[in-house]
């Protein structure tokens, strides 16, 4: 265990993606997120799990460009995105999906993929082939034709991660991907996401409740309380933590 | 919806080719009037087109789009009769301030994060500001109207656009064509997915690396460039300009209700729309005075009436409903 643990801080000094560095947000008089700080490291899978109104969708839009924090910074790749806007961050390689799917409604399956797919590919006729590979990795690809607003929720909720994959990013945010989802639609999702992240070695942060998705892909935890990080490491461990218990496990785990 | 060409049956070809036809040869089948009916279909046509794009295309609800007929109609006539300038030079000019009136609204509005309904009220206080603004400009005639001296018209002068009403019907004609092509290819560019994105969602668009106050900014400068060039035609085909009338709100909703009607987002609503409104509302004035019953204010009630059905009937426009019916769509 020690030795692995050694193996895993090698790997963060030499070639981490994101750096979260005493993150703060304050609404009025709530701190949403307080001095929260964590790295992740190229090619691997990081989660963030908390209780409700633990600040995760707070952490989520500040790394996103949603919302610029009050203080901290955030860097990707070595260079500092925090309090850049959506689009420049998404241009940076981050790509995102919506807790709340926001798919383009009116617009093919394989229209709103290619859209994603244009930011670098200004050719259409390689953006439409890429979206088609793309939808092909989600597992949708027989439904491109298909107006979005005709599709399931599982459906949508992959046509999203379809959407941001086709932007080509180093860093994927997944909000709440699996909510809402039945068990055997959750297990469709984690294989495609362990799929991508060992084929492509595509990093990915999930923010997530589904702790069976959580401790199937997430090589390391961090936990989310009243705004603070309270406990961080590999998932099996902090699920140990006494803390972790209390705050937030306690009441769901067991249920 | 944007399925038009890419998807179109033979069907959908031939159709159109006999449209085309139809429409070239118009004024040898119909008489004066009804040429002088359709010249005000092609009219409301091109400038539905031209406000589709900021509405249909990129979601942006514009109610002042009279502000651009009138900037354009102006700037041609001023530099026509007063430089000698002629309109197909004149639109340029017309085109160029139009498009930068359009980037100043475009601008106030995005840059400041006006939106929706917000966006539409800022729209109309411009044009406002136009109307009330050209009431007392006097250089331009003021109130008492500015006016292009209305020419011989035994001999058709395309360069000045001088000339009797098929002359203007063909412009027209070519005006609309190169319209919908613009459109039709606009909507299928890079940009016209953008503008879709954001139609269908602005945050969403946002978060796949499209700068959305740019391709917002796009989208009102080519709308309102557009629509001066109808201004142009409008001016020299009426040879009068009254503030009153060209920037006034009536003129901005007349714009906007054949592509409502003949379906948003794709670049034959706004023609279908100007058929069905026109024609309509020409058909039920002659109707109404064969049978008698020529009441005042009688035609604007069952033109009412009948819009309200479309609505109701058909919500996204008859275009989708008709492109369907014909089976236009290989699909």
């Amino acid at each position: 265990m020690a030795g692995r643990e050694t193996a895993i801080e090698q790997v963060v000094e030499m070639n981490e993606l994101l750096e979260v560095q005493g993150i703060g947000k304050r609404f009025r008089g709530l701190l949403a997120v307080d001095d929260v700080s964590f790295r992740i490291p190229q090619g691997s899978i990081f989660a963030v799990i908390g209780p409700n109104g633990a600040g995760k969708t707070t952490l989520f839009n500040m790394i996103a460009g949603v919302i610029a924090p009050d203080r901290g910074r955030i860097s990707l790749d070595g260079a500092r995105i925090d309090g850049r806007r959506p689009d420049e961050i998404c241009r940076r390689g981050i790509g995102r999906t919506f807790q709340l799917v926001r798919p383009f409604l009116g617009l093919s399956v394989e229209d709103n993929v290619m859209i994603g797919a244009m930011l670098q590919r200004p050719d259409l006729r390689a953006a439409r082939r890429h979206a088609h590979d793309v939808l092909e990795r989600v597992d949708l690809v027989g439904k491109r034709a298909q107006i979005a607003s005709g599709l399931t929720l599982p459906d949508r909720k992959r046509l999203e991660v379809a959407r941001a994959l086709a932007t080509d990013p180093k860093l994927l945010l997944l909000d709440e991907v699996m909510a809402g989802m039945r068990p055997a639609e959750t297990d469709r999702m984690v294989s495609i996401l362990t799929e991508l992240n060992r084929g492509t070695g595509l990093t990915i942060l999930l923010i997530e409740h589904v702790m069976r998705a959580v401790m199937a892909l997430a090589g390391r935890v961090l936990v989310l309380h009243h705004g603070a990080a309270i406990a961080e490491g590999p998932p099996g461990a902090v699920m140990r933590e006494p803390a972790v218990v209390q705050s937030y496990l306690g009441a769901e785990a067991i249920a | 919806m944007q399925f038009v060409f890419a998807g179109a049956s033979g069907r959908a070809w031939v159709l159109l080719a006999i449209l085309l036809a139809v429409l070239c040869a118009a004024p040898w089948l119909a008489g004066d009037y009804l040429l002088t009916v359709l010249i005000t279909i092609l009219y409301l046509a091109y400038v539905g087109q031209a406000w589709n794009v900021m509405m249909g295309f990129a979601g942006q609800l514009s109610l002042g789009h009279a502000i651009y007929v009138g900037l354009g109609a102006y700037a041609a006539a001023v530099l026509y009769v007063n430089f000698d300038i002629a309109p197909w030079i004149g639109m340029l000019a017309a085109i160029a301030i139009a498009a930068a009136c359009g980037a100043l609204i475009g601008y106030l509005a995005f840059r400041f994060g006006v939106g929706g309904v917000y966006f539409a009220i800022l729209t109309i206080a411009f044009a406002e500001f136009a109307r009330i603004g050209f009431d007392h400009f006097g250089w331009v005639g003021a109130s008492a109207g500015f006016f292009l001296p209305v020419a011989n018209y035994a001999r058709n002068d395309l360069w000045n656009l001088r000339g009797n009403p098929t002359m203007f019907y063909y412009v027209m004609l070519a005006l609309t064509a190169a319209g919908f092509a613009l459109c039709h290819a606009l909507l299928r560019s890079r940009t016209g997915y953008y503008w879709q994105a954001i139609r269908e969602d602005e945050e969403a668009a946002r978060s796949l690396g499209i700068n959305t106050f740019r391709y917002k900014m796009i989208a009102v400068v080519i709308s309102g460039g557009m629509t001066a060039v109808a201004g142009v035609f409008f001016a020299f085909y009426y040879n009068n300009l009254f503030p009153e009338q060209v920037f006034h709100i009536s003129r901005s909703i007349e714009i906007i209700l054949g592509p409502i009607i003949g379906g948003i987002g794709a670049p034959f609503g706004p023609i279908v729309g100007a058929f069905l409104l026109t024609g309509a509302s020409e058909l039920m004035q002659n109707v109404l005075i064969a049978i008698g019953f020529d009441v005042p204010g009688a035609k604007q009630v069952f033109y009412g009436v009948a819009l309200l059905l479309v609505v109701i009937v058909l919500p996204g426009g008859v275009w989708p409903w008709l492109a369907a019916r014909l089976r236009l769509s290989k699909s």
